[in-house]
C-alpha cells in the first residue's frame, strides 16, 4: 500500500489554542480514507493543513509543528510553491460554493488559472469532470446558465467536478454532504466510490453512518488528537480503544 | 397614554421628520427650474457669452467642467482604486494601515477650499502648471480620492469571503483571485463610488478657484495647461461679480450645472439598482 500523505507528530494552534496535538497517520493512495469524530475534534482543521487552507486565516496567529509529507515531500518546506500544491490537492467545502459565474466557467476557472488555455482541451475537462461527479446529464444542455441557479445537491457535486478539473492527485472533502437530502448525499457517495480509482479520497462525513459506509481507512479525533485509526470494517466493528467505541455506538457525541 | 396611542404618536413623527428631508430638495430644484427654465434654450448651452456675460451661451464653462470632472477621474481614479485594492485585500491589521486609514478619514473631512490653497501652492505655484485644467483636476482629484478610498473599500468587503477562500482552494494565487473573482463582483459598486466623488468634484468651487477657473475666456481650454471657464465658478461671479446680470441667466446657469450633477447621479442610481437585481449572492 502505497502512502500517499504521511502526516508526522502534527500539532497545530490558533494563536494559543491548540486544535490539533501529535497526529501522526499515513493517508493510503487511491482509497477513502474518513476523518471522523465529534465537533471540535480538529477533523477540518486537519484536513486544511493538508493543502494549506489555514495559511489564508487573517489576524490569528498560526502555529504549525511536525511534518505532512506529499509523496515525501514536505508541504511546510520554505519555498514551497502553495498554489501548486492546491492544485494537487483539491477541496470540496462542507457547503456549496459555487463561484457567481456560469456552469462552465466554474469548472474551467482552476484550469484557467493555471494558464490552460486550449479551447477543446478544456470542453474535453468540462465534460469529464461533469460526469466524474455525476452531474453531466442534469447540465449538459444548459452549462452557460448561473452556477447559483442549480440546486444544492446539483451545485455541491458541481464544486466536486471543479476541483476535478484541477487534476488533483488527492481531494479533500469536508463535509460535503451537510446540505444534502438523503438522494443527493447517495449520489454523491457513489461518485466517491468511482473517484478513489482516479485520486486519493479524504473525507470529513456527514455523519458515523456515513463514515461506515464509505470509510477504506477510518481516522478518529476527539479534542484535536487522534485516538484510533485502522481500516473502516475493523474500526466501526471491533474498535481497539473504549473512546472510539462509545461515540461509534453513539453513547457520546 | 396607552401604548398604542404612545407607538402611533411616533410613528407619526418619524414618518414627519422624514418627510422634512424630502421638502428641501424639491423646493431647491422646483424653484431654480421654475427660475431658470426660461434661460435655456440651445444658444444659451451651445454659444460663448456676450456683452460682459449677460448674453449669449455658457459653452465654455459647460465644456470646462466637463473637462475638469474627466481630469479628475484620470488624475484620481487609479490611485484610489489602488489604493482601495491593497487596503481591502492585501493590508493586515498593523499601525501602518491604521494611520493610511485615519489619514483617509481626515483627508475626506478637510474644507475644500484648504485643497484649494493647497493646490494652488503646490500644483500651481511650486509645480509650475499656473491656473490650468492639469492643476484643477490634481487639486479636485486629491480631494476626490478619499471618498473613491472609502466606497471603493467597501464595495470590495462586501464580496463573500467564501468566494475568495474557493478561489484559492482550486490554486488561484492571491492576485488572481482578486482580479478574477473580487474586482468583477464589486466593480458596480466602485463605479458607483467613483460617481459619486466625480459628482461632487464636478459642482465644487473652492478647489479650483485658484487653481484653473477663469472669470471669462473669449475662448476655449487650448490645452491641458490653460484655465478654463466652468460652471460652479461662473455661477459665483455672475451671482456676484457682474452688476445689472438678469436673474434668468443666473438660474439658468444653476440649471444646467444641477442637471450635470444629478444626471451623473441618476447613472450611479441606475447601476446600483441593475447590480442589486443582477446579484446572485
Amino acid at each position: 500500500m502505497v502512502s500517499k500523505f504521511s502526516i508526522r507528530n502534527l500539532g497545530f494552534y490558533y494563536d494559543d489554542h491548540q486544535a490539533l496535538r501529535d497526529v501522526s497517520v499515513d493517508v493510503p493512495a487511491n482509497e477513502i480514507t474518513v476523518v471522523f469524530g465529534p465537533s471540535h475534534a480538529g477533523k477540518s482543521t486537519l484536513l486544511r493543513c493538508l493543502n494549506r487552507l489555514n495559511d489564508l486565516i487573517e489576524n490569528v496567529a498560526l502555529r504549525v509543528e511536525g511534518k505532512v509529507l506529499l509523496d515525501g515531500q514536505d508541504i511546510y518546506r520554505p519555498g514551497l510553491d502553495v498554489t501548486e500544491l492546491r492544485r494537487r490537492v483539491g477541496m470540496v467545502f462542507a457547503l456549496p460554493i459555487p463561484l457567481p459565474l456560469t456552469i462552465r466557467q466554474n469548472v474551467t476557472y482552476g484550469p484557467l488559472m493555471s494558464g490552460e488555455k486550449n479551447p477543446a482541451r478544456l470542453a474535453e475537462l468540462v465534460e469529464r469532470c461533469l460526469k466524474q461527479a455525476a452531474i453531466w446529464d442534469e447540465v449538459k444542455d444548459r452549462l452557460d446558465d448561473p452556477a447559483m441557479r442549480l440546486s444544492g445537491g446539483q451545485q455541491q457535486r458541481l464544486c466536486i467536478a471543479r476541483s476535478l478539473a484541477l487534476e488533483p492527485e488527492v481531494i479533500l472533502l469536508d463535509n460535503p454532504t451537510s446540505g444534502l437530502d438523503p438522494l443527493s448525499t447517495a449520489k454523491v457517495e457513489a461518485s466517491l466510490e468511482i473517484l478513489k480509482e482516479s485520486y486519493t479520497v479524504v473525507l470529513v462525513p456527514h455523519s458515523v453512518q456515513q463514515a461506515a459506509r464509505v470509510a477504506d481507512l477510518a481516522v478518529f479525533l476527539l479534542n484535536g488528537e487522534l485516538v484510533e485509526a485502522g481500516p473502516g470494517e475493523v474500526l466501526f466493528t471491533s474498535p481497539r480503544e473504549r473512546r472510539t467505541e462509545d461515540y461509534v455506538t453513539g453513547r457520546f457525541g | 397614554m396607552s401604548a398604542q396611542l404612545t407607538q402611533r404618536v411616533a410613528f407619526a413623527l418619524l414618518t414627519l421628520m422624514a418627510v422634512v428631508v424630502v421638502v428641501p430638495i424639491v423646493l431647491v430644484v422646483g424653484y431654480i427650474v421654475v427660475q431658470g427654465l426660461g434661460a435655456i434654450s440651445w444658444e444659451f448651452v451651445s454659444d460663448f457669452p456676450r456683452n460682459g456675460m449677460k448674453e449669449g451661451g455658457i459653452l465654455p464653462a459647460i465644456i470646462g467642467t466637463v473637462l475638469l470632472t474627466f481630469g479628475t477621474a484620470i488624475a484620481s481614479i487609479p490611485i484610489a482604486l489602488g489604493a482601495a485594492i491593497y487596503l481591502a485585500e492585501y493590508a493586515r491589521d498593523t499601525w501602518l494601515t491604521r494611520t493610511i486609514r485615519l489619514a483617509i478619514i481626515n483627508l475626506a473631512g478637510i474644507p475644500s477650499v484648504v485643497y484649494g490653497l493647497f493646490g494652488l501652492g503646490m500644483f500651481v505655484l511650486f509645480l509650475g502648471f499656473g491656473a490650468s485644467i492639469v492643476a484643477g483636476s490634481l487639486t479636485l482629484g486629491l480631494m476626490t480620492m478619499p471618498v473613491v478610498i472609502s466606497t471603493a473599500e467597501e464595495a470590495l468587503l462586501t464580496v463573500p469571503q467564501r468566494f475568495r477562500v474557493v478561489s484559492r482552494s482550486l490554486g488561484a494565487s492571491h492576485w488572481q483571485t482578486v482580479r478574477n473573482v473580487v474586482l468583477p463582483n464589486a466593480l458596480p459598486g466602485i463605479l458607483t463610488g467613483v460617481i459619486l466623488g466625480l459628482e461632487r468634484a464636478a459642482g465644487e468651487t473652492a478647489p479650483i478657484l485658484f487653481t484653473a477657473a477663469a472669470f471669462y475666456l473669449p475662448r476655449l481650454p487650448q490645452s491641458a495647461f490653460s484655465p478654463t471657464m466652468a460652471l460652479p465658478y461662473h455661477l459665483y461671479v455672475i451671482a456676484t461679480q457682474v452688476p445689472g446680470m438678469p436673474l434668468e441667466v443666473q438660474y439658468g446657469t444653476a440649471l444646467v450645472l444641477l442637471v450635470l450633477v444629478l444626471g451623473l447621479n441618476l447613472v450611479a442610481t441606475v447601476l446600483r439598482s441593475r447590480f442589486r437585481r443582477r446579484r446572485q449572492w
